[in-house]
């Protein structure tokens, strides 16, 4: 068996596409943060309870009405991304304007609020979302079985990331919405709705958390805290992006699942803390990130 | 002649002692109090179901002893040595704390141990698990009650060499609890004829268990210890299952509770080794208990609920018998009284502080074998107290070897 630094090539190999599942999710939520930073300025701290509750969302839907998987995939996203419409209308949007300070004070509060309640309701032990009976199956890669489910996470989470890029810098309505960062007064004297497309912004960014939470089911306990800790490393994955680059936030997400995959290899204790070393030399070297202009 | 002023001061101090005294005679009360996990990971584990608990054993009581009120008071130490370790230094000196019990997780309950020390405040270990609390870092007030990572290595370790896994990795928690944990593990795996092949240590609350587990498997084991616990334990297995990890090698629980079991559900559980210190479906005594709790918290109880209800009416009748809250009568009358409840029969503490009772090999049983809500375990084998904790091991200065 070949190896590399006194590793076999199949563990690694095994490693990094775990690497890619776990960077798949970290691409889906900083993405979603870079999307609302890079376009409203807010730091969202609420994101990771957004993405807890979309799968809840999910959960819920399956055992009280039966929605399954792929519909969950649809609805929970949407449901989220309303809730997350009312909360720009009703209290975002007093806080513009203001030091960035208050956006993050709320959304941290909201984010404590909602992890409490779920936390009351449900329990802290978490329950079982089934995978998905068409995606039960493992796929054999030659160097190891991965788990269908797994490698579609992967499909599921590129797709999604390079379509929402695709749709900010390549279309004429992404142009809107980066001309309404630009110069919102302007454009609204074009006749635009700004404040509604504020709105659908930060409702579009929750939305992704919350299908990444609807993709995570399946793979993780669903309970109050699964999106605590998650949060915190992708807010390093934006750091490292470059806060607010589209790009940025999709390629770092991935490739920093990759280098902990890795690590996970080399030094397993040190795996949780290896995107933050990464943060810490991007903020001396390069303090505006990888892809950040300055 | 004494001046009226004179007078009026001594009239006042005279009312003044006479009300203190008065209120003493009505009864300081005695307070118990309760530092755990309320809102983390392990708060399902004990938590809000172990207040309760503790309540149930103060009512079953009557609410007094030696004439005075009992009050219960309870903390959220949020895994936090130093909040734990603080609220118990508060309670000591303000609030005249008579008895700690402390909840989840080894760390905080090590740096509580010490407090129990300084302050001379009877201590009794529920959800904790690191057998150091009776060795190394023992104290004369402390008391592990319901099991120790010692028993859970001798009981699920045993089960799964006597079934044939002689070959372990190990996946562990990287903190004071999973260290123990494998070690202990290791002894019993290595004493039987085993070997231990290897351990990867995983941060605690990892959000991704599938990399470890490769790295397991590519070891060639034959059997995956899983040295951690509650959300760690639940999503590890869960990803064994789905990687196929479980069928080449066999997981065994070194620590797993009911509310795990119940939220991985039996799909995925059967099978499964374990030990506990108490299961709601035992005997009637057990039931009837579950039955009380059940109708409260609506779920059934773990071995730490259990053990919450059966330390606290433990110490109160130690006090009862000693006539006295004197946190060392009460400590030498604990030592020295048999226990015997829904919880344990026979149970009694030894010098070091292990509460030694019988313990339960358990097997996780299939959707099949399950017949009700909760019936998730078939016993395999029960472990006399002695041969679960071992004999003392002398590193706790109070039981010399």
């Amino acid at each position: 068996m070949s190896t590399l630094f006194g590793i076999p090539v199949p563990v690694i190999l095994g490693q990094l596409t775990l690497g890619l599942v776990n960077g798949s999710f970290y691409a889906l939520l900083s993405l979603g943060l870079a999307v609302i930073f890079g376009l409203m300025g807010v730091v969202n701290f609420a994101h990771g309870a957004f993405y807890t509750l979309g799968a809840f969302a999910a959960l819920l839907g399956l055992q009280y009405l039966g929605i399954n998987y792929w519909l969950a995939l649809l609805l929970a996203p949407l449901a989220v991304g309303a809730l997350g419409v009312l909360v720009e209308r009703l209290l975002l949007r007093h806080l513009y304007g203001l030091d960035p300070l208050y956006g993050l004070l709320l959304t941290f509060g909201l984010a404590l609020i909602v992890e409490g309640s779920l936390h009351q309701v449900f329990g802290a032990s978490g329950q079982s979302y089934p995978v998905p009976e068409s995606l039960a199956g493992t796929l054999d890669l030659r160097f190891m079985f991965l788990p269908l489910y797994r490698a579609w996470v992967i499909l599921a989470s590129v797709v999604t990331c390079f379509s929402t890029w695709f749709v900010i810098e390549r279309t004429p309505l992404g142009a809107t919405l980066r001309a309404a960062t630009e110069n919102a007064p302007l454009l609204q004297a074009f006749g635009v709705n700004v404040p509604l497309l504020v709105a659908a912004t930060y409702g579009g960014g929750v939305a992704l958390a919350a299908l990444a939470g609807v993709l995570a089911s399946p793979i993780v306990l669903v309970n109050s805290h699964m999106g605590t800790e998650l949060v915190i490393v992708v807010f390093a994955v934006v750091v490292i992006g470059g806060m607010g680059s589209i790009l940025g936030s999709i390629v770092s997400g991935l490739v920093l699942g990759l280098v902990e995959g890795f690590t996970k290899v080399i030094y397993p204790e040190a795996s949780n803390i290896v995107v933050f070393v990464i943060m810490a030399l991007v903020l001396i070297l390069r303090p505006a990130g990888l892809f950040g202009r300055e | 002649m004494i001046s009226s002023r004179r007078m009026l001061a001594l009239l006042m101090a005279a009312v003044l002692s006479a009300s203190a005294y008065l209120a003493h005679a009505a009864g300081e009360p005695v307070v118990i109090g309760d530092i755990d996990d309320m809102s983390g990971v392990y708060a399902d584990v004990e938590g809000a179901g172990g207040v309760e608990a503790i309540n149930m054993a103060v009512s079953d009581f009557g609410g007094t002893v030696l004439g005075r009120r009992i009050s219960v008071l309870t903390a959220d130490h949020q895994n936090k040595p130093d909040i734990g370790a603080s609220k118990f230094r508060e309670w000591a000196d303000q609030q005249g704390l008579n008895l700690l019990l402390g909840g989840s997780n080894t760390g905080v309950n090590i740096a509580m141990a010490k407090v129990a020390a300084a302050k001379k405040v009877p201590f009794i270990v529920i959800g904790a698990g690191g057998a150091s609390l009776t060795n190394e870092d023992c104290t004369a007030y402390s008391v592990h009650y319901v099991y120790d990572t010692t028993a859970l290595a001798n009981g699920t370790a045993t089960a799964m060499i006597n079934a044939g896994g002689k070959s372990w990795f190990y996946l562990t928690a990287d903190y004071a609890f999973g260290t123990q944990l494998q070690n202990a593990a290791a002894k019993v795996v290595e004493t039987h004829g085993g070997k231990s092949l290897g351990a990867v240590r995983v941060p605690l609350g990892a959000a991704d268990f599938s990399s470890f587990l490769l790295q397991a498997q590519a070891s060639g084991a034959q059997v995956l210890g899983l040295a951690n616990a509650g959300t760690d334990f639940s999503n590890s297995l869960k990803a064994a299952n789905e990687f196929g990890i479980t069928r080449t090698m066999k997981p065994a629980a070194l620590l797993a509770f009911l509310t795990d079991i119940h939220s991985l559900g039996l799909k995925t559980a059967q099978g499964l080794y374990l030990t506990t210190g108490w299961y709601w479906d035992l005997n009637d005594e057990t039931r009837a208990f579950a039955r009380r709790f059940f109708a409260k918290m609506n779920r059934q109880p773990t071995m730490d609920h259990a053990g919450a209800y059966s330390a606290t009416l433990s110490w109160l009748k130690a006090v009862k018998a000693a006539g006295t809250t004197d946190a060392d009568k009460v400590m030498a009358q604990l030592k020295k009284d048999k226990i015997n409840d829904m919880f344990t029969h026979g149970g009694y503490v030894r010098a070091d502080g292990a509460m030694i009772h019988d313990m339960y090999v358990m097997q996780v049983k299939t959707p099949q074998e399950s017949k009700y809500a909760w019936d998730y375990y078939k016993l395999i084998r029960k472990m006399s107290g002695e041969e679960a904790f071992g004999p003392v091991t002398g590193l706790c200065a109070l039981a010399p070897k």
